[in-house]
């Protein structure tokens, strides 16, 4: 059974506390959504999770690593605001890009994972010609292949139509069901099964 | 990907060219003038040039996401910056290297000195990418850090210009010139050790 355990976090912007002594912990197989307002942490905490940014106070432990680790990095799957993905670069070719980033995963199949949510014959379209929606799929597709235990997502549903909400639901409720956990911000309503939910 | 957008290399090169090739219009065309500032003319438009692509070393990436997922990499980020910074060499440096024997051509040197220049450029291109990637990493989140920017790295790229430009006007004269290539070798192991872990570090605090 992993667990994720936040413990005692806080953090500050500027003048400002956006969170102060928040701790929880999350099982294999839950979901949780912060939810709260704009501009009240929810990124910046889920960036702390992920290791991008360093806390005021508090730690994260996964599985007994710590947040700074190499292990806890090949167990996170982050994806941010933005889709992660280089104009220049056609579908295919950003996904190798950030497949070899944050996995360790030998030859996964790109293909399989871009028909998934539904980009088949897009592989080798250039992102930068492709819609908000498109791009946000191909960034997701990386769930298809990704092996990491703790998913995070920020705004994972931000420009994807009502069909393509329901394939990443899916695929979250797939991926705890074989025991792993995602964490997700989002203003939408979403039915994902084991949902708890905090509010900062 | 540079070569799908080509002007993201092509701009500090012609950049390069155009600039230097103003100087025998504007100054005088007369060979013996041009020959004694040549060397000085050709590193700081070098210098300056690669500033101008420093700019866009990181600012790409961090717009889109992709720095992040770079960041968080459980590969080593010293190493990943190490690997950008060479690929900012070869779009930035090696093109400078390659031109610049014409561009010596034209400003009357010798065959000796444009082999010193070279020799000059090769051993010291690498270190201004190299300290060039550490100031771009600090001022990732800024934007239009173009002024900071050259604020930061200038004074740390003054050694290199003087010991590069001392280099080629000594073996105009021919001075023994092996101190000042010594020196630039020294920068640039130094350089290359301790580069990639500053940028690492300064990255982290840079997207914070």
């Amino acid at each position: 059974m992993s667990k994720l355990s936040v413990n005692n976090l806080s953090c500050q912007r500027g003048y400002n506390h956006l969170f102060e002594n928040l701790s929880f912990e999350l099982n294999s197989g839950e979901v949780l959504r912060i939810s709260g307002q704009n501009g009240s942490g929810k990124t910046s905490l889920l960036k702390i999770i992920a290791g991008l940014n360093t806390p005021e106070l508090g730690s994260i432990v996964f599985e007994q690593s710590k947040s700074n680790s190499e292990k806890y990095q090949l167990e996170t799957l982050y994806l941010g605001h933005y889709a992660a993905l280089s104009s220049e670069l056609s579908c295919i070719e950003n996904l190798e890009y950030l497949t070899n980033l944050s996995t360790e995963i030998i030859s996964p199949n790109f293909h399989t994972a871009l028909e998934e949510v539904g980009l088949k014959n897009y592989e080798h379209e250039l992102a930068g010609n492709l819609s908000a929606g498109q791009k946000r799929r191909i960034a997701l597709s990386l769930l298809f292949i990704s092996q990491s235990k703790v998913w995070l997502l920020d705004e994972p549903f931000t420009a994807l139509d009502s069909n393509g909400v329901k394939i990443i639901e899916n695929q979250i409720e797939k991926h705890c069901a074989v025991g792993g956990l995602c964490i997700l911000t989002t203003h939408q309503d979403c039915n994902i099964k084991n949902l708890k939910e905090i509010s900062l | 990907m540079a070569f799908r957008n080509p002007s993201s290399f092509l701009n500090p090169l012609m950049f390069f060219v155009i600039s230097i090739s103003l100087f025998p219009i504007a100054i005088s065309p007369d060979a013996e003038i041009l020959m004694n500032i040549a060397p000085g003319i050709i590193w700081v438009i070098t210098m300056l040039s690669v500033l101008l692509s420093l700019n866009s070393l990181f600012h790409y990436d961090y717009d889109n996401g992709v720095l992040e997922q770079i960041v968080i990499s459980h590969h080593s980020l010293p190493l990943l910056l190490l690997a950008k910074t060479t690929a900012h060499w070869i779009l930035s440096g090696l093109p400078i290297i390659l031109i610049s024997p014409l561009l010596g051509v034209a400003l009357f040197l010798d065959s000796e000195s444009i082999y010193i220049l070279m020799l000059t450029l090769c051993l010291a291109t690498p270190c201004l990418s190299l300290i060039g990637t550490i100031g771009a990493s600090l001022v990732v989140s800024i934007k239009n850090s173009g002024m900071l920017l050259s604020l930061l790295i200038l004074p740390l790229y003054i050694p290199i210009l003087i010991f590069a430009t001392s280099a080629v006007s000594q073996s105009q004269f021919d001075l023994p010139i092996n101190g000042q290539l010594y020196f630039l070798g020294s920068i640039l192991i130094f350089s290359l050790i301790s580069a990639p872990f500053i940028s690492a570090v300064a990255l982290k605090i840079g997207m914070e």
